[in-house]
């Protein structure tokens, strides 16, 4: 592999060490796995704390169509688990990286069934975390087992229904972070914030582990308000990708969608500190 | 339930390796609440669920359907053919059967709006007509394609009063349409119910269709017994995802004497070409591999990165990339013996039990035919094929495929040349 993966990938924890994290995502291989290392660098210099690369996969049913689009870019450009991790094992940045995909290519990776052998590779490519949206708690003791023998963290998402004892459980077994959904649905960029994200976020009062939002973050002051609210990160995902679709629909240069990029990670990140400063004197009160 | 050694499977849905609950954790407290109200209402009859289900059935539904002797069939093959006429259930198919029982239990269970995918059309035209019937709001979602290519299938679901919405992603069809309902019941969760087609999806899904469905084999053992005074040698039944032959196969799965036969549609052959993500059948059970597809582990269609393909059968039924996992795990154990027909076979099969029985059947149906013509009377001294559902919906695939073919039993279909 490369000169990266001879050293340890950082950990998905070291993205929360130092005020609140960004969390960008995108889907790897859209328009096309070169471009996508572009951007994945200029997330870097806009200020990601850690990057989220979605693998496609031909049935992304936790998407909305901005990021469903994004994925048939991908497989139509011959986007496969083996490429996915040779184009990460070529990234030399600094921050953690995770994959986020469904079970089945997880599954199928390498000559035997099961998550190992994908794992495997996925740790020495330099990864450090793994996110699958359809797979439950219930169903993930081996992958869990999996990541835990290649030191890499196993993300869960907690959703909007999560209570009770599902919610114990989840946050007992999530590495690296939680995932707290913003809302019920699919990803995709919106305009306002849903008051379940806030009830989801005071429900996870209490629990020792990083909480990052997701689904339907799109604008600066919704991340100023995520983490005023108690976010120790926002995750911003559909937001981003329509402006990967914007440059392939213009056929513009990735060196131009770039630096957009960049620049609107850093607007968000500027967000997320404002909203850290807004949080500080009454978080003091709690 | 004489004749039924199967268990509940355990807690988490599992049928050996096969199974299991792979969604969504929004959808999670969903699939549990559902396990529940599986229990109780299905399993348990709590407020009298099940004799409301066979009321409805009966009145409704007109079961109980016949198990009619086939006399030019048998004497055709040389052994006494029974036909289990599921055609004649209101709708045209056994489709009712499923949606009748989960359009009930979303009622029970207080749900305020029911949403279903259809493929060809069927179970969403069962749906909605269950949905009418119970008085329950109702959204089907169906690929572009399969509107475009199923027009009669989309008014009737209209004029039973259901909301159809296409879905133009990807090609269009079937496992498309799965995907946007899941996304609508992730959405949704709170107060609607997804009435799922087949007995595929999380746990408790694949055991509760299979029981909604499993009244055709339990009216055919105890019909046969009445008719013949014996248990058959083999039950036949078309497979697709699965209910018509879970459904077929549920009572007689403890009697070892009875072999049973799921026929999968060969399409127009069981190679793969996985550079253009397409296999030109749907033979999961006989060529798919393991893998996690719509919230169950089970046989899939699929390339070496896990990607699916794009399935295809003549039969829009059938035409499925993955399969019920109760049913991968017991041709995995050896209860279920696989076999495949194409279309070529199966629109002989169509044209033959039509001329034969006077009995058009589904080319869904016609799959199983195709399989009893090349085995005859080396399926034993009695066989019961289950007729899953009526052709009327078909005939004009079956006029343009004919045209294109020289096929030995069609008729001649000059009339409708200019």
């Amino acid at each position: 592999m490369t000169e990266a993966s001879a050293e340890p990938a950082p950990r998905v924890a070291d993205a929360f060490a130092d005020g609140p994290a960004l969390i960008p995502y995108l889907t790897a291989g859209d328009p096309d796995l070169e471009a996508t290392e572009e951007f994945v660098r200029a997330l870097a210099r806009g200020g990601a704390d850690a990057i989220e690369l979605g693998m496609p996969f031909s049935e992304p049913i936790a998407e909305g169509p901005t990021i469903q689009n994004a994925i048939f870019r991908a497989l139509d450009a011959g986007t496969t688990p083996e490429r996915f991790l040779d184009a990460v094992g070529d990234l030399d940045v600094d921050v953690p990286l995770l994959v986020m995909t469904y079970y089945n290519p997880i599954y199928q990776y390498g000559s035997e069934d099961g998550p190992e052998p994908y794992v495997e590779a996925a740790a020495e490519a330099g990864l450090s975390g793994v996110i699958v949206p359809d797979l439950p708690a219930e169903e993930s003791d081996p992958l869990q087992d999996a990541c835990e023998a290649h030191g890499l963290d196993l993300v869960f998402v907690v959703a909007p229904t999560t209570t009770g004892d599902r919610l114990d459980r989840l946050m007992a077994r999530t590495s690296g972070f939680a995932y707290v959904q913003a809302r019920l649905g699919t990803t995709g960029a919106r305009t306002d914030l849903s008051e379940a994200t806030f009830e989801s976020l005071s429900r996870l009062d209490g629990y020792d582990v990083p909480r990052a939002v997701g689904f339907g973050v799109s604008e600066r002051e919704h991340a100023a308000a995520i983490v005023e609210g108690g976010a120790d990160g926002v995750v911003v995902g559909s937001a981003l990708v329509e402006m990967v679709a914007e440059g392939v629909e213009a056929d513009e240069n990735p060196a131009t969608v770039a630096e957009r990029l960049q620049a609107a990670v850093a607007d968000l990140k500027a967000g997320a500190e404002e909203g850290a400063t807004r949080a500080t004197p009454e978080s003091q009160g709690n | 339930m004489s004749g039924d050694a199967r268990e509940t499977p355990a807690d988490d849905g599992k049928f050996g390796r096969f199974g299991g609950q792979y969604v969504p954790e929004a959808l999670m407290p969903a699939v549990e609440e559902l396990t529940d109200a599986y229990q109780r209402y299905v399993l348990d009859n709590e407020d009298g669920f099940i004799d409301e289900f066979r009321e409805h059935l009966r009145t409704f539904g007109g079961r109980p359907t016949p198990l009619q002797r086939a006399d030019r069939s048998s004497e055709r093959y040389d052994t006494e053919v029974y036909l289990k006429r599921e055609d004649s259930v209101h709708g045209g198919a056994h489709k009712l059967n499923n949606a009748l029982g989960q359009v009930l239990l979303a009622k029970y269970m207080g749900k305020e709006r029911v949403i279903a995918e259809t493929g060809a059309g069927q179970h969403g035209t069962a749906t909605a007509m269950a949905a009418a019937h119970l008085d329950m709001p109702c959204e089907i979602y169906m690929g572009r394609t399969d509107v475009n290519r199923q027009r009669p299938n989309v008014f009737r679901m209209r004029l039973d009063g259901a909301e159809v919405n296409p879905v133009d992603v990807g090609s269009g069809t079937l496992k498309e349409a799965i995907n946007e309902t899941l996304r609508d019941w992730a959405t949704n969760v709170e107060d609607t119910h997804y009435v799922i087609g087949s007995v595929v999806g999380p746990h408790p899904f694949p055991s509760m269709v299979r029981d909604f469905q499993a009244v055709i084999s339990e009216e055919a053992r105890s019909q046969v017994q009445e008719a013949a005074d014996r248990l058959p040698d083999a039950v036949v039944a078309c497979a697709g995802g699965g209910s018509n032959t879970m459904g077929s196969f549920h009572h007689f799965v403890g009697d070892e004497d009875v072999d049973l036969y799921a026929v999968e549609a060969g399409g127009s052959g069981l190679e793969r070409h996985e550079d253009e993500g397409v296999a030109p059948h749907s033979a999961s059970l006989s060529t798919g591999d393991e893998g996690v597809l719509h919230g169950a582990r089970t046989k899939l269609l699929q390339d070496r990165h896990g990607q699916i393909l794009e399935s295809h059968s003549v039969s829009a039924g059938l035409d499925y990339a993955g399969v019920g996992p109760e049913l991968a795990d017991l041709v995995e154990s050896g209860r279920v013996t696989p076999a495949t027909v194409g279309d070529d076979e199966a629109l002989e099969a169509f044209h033959r039990l039509s001329r034969l029985e006077g009995i058009i059947p589904a080319l869904e149906t016609s799959h199983a035919f195709g399989f009893l013509e090349r085995e005859g009377a080396e399926l034993g001294d009695l066989v019961v094929v289950t007729v899953s559902g009526r052709g009327d919906k078909d005939l004009e695939t079956v006029i343009e495929e004919t045209e294109q073919r020289d096929l030995d039993a069609a008729p001649d279909l000059e009339v409708f040349e200019r």
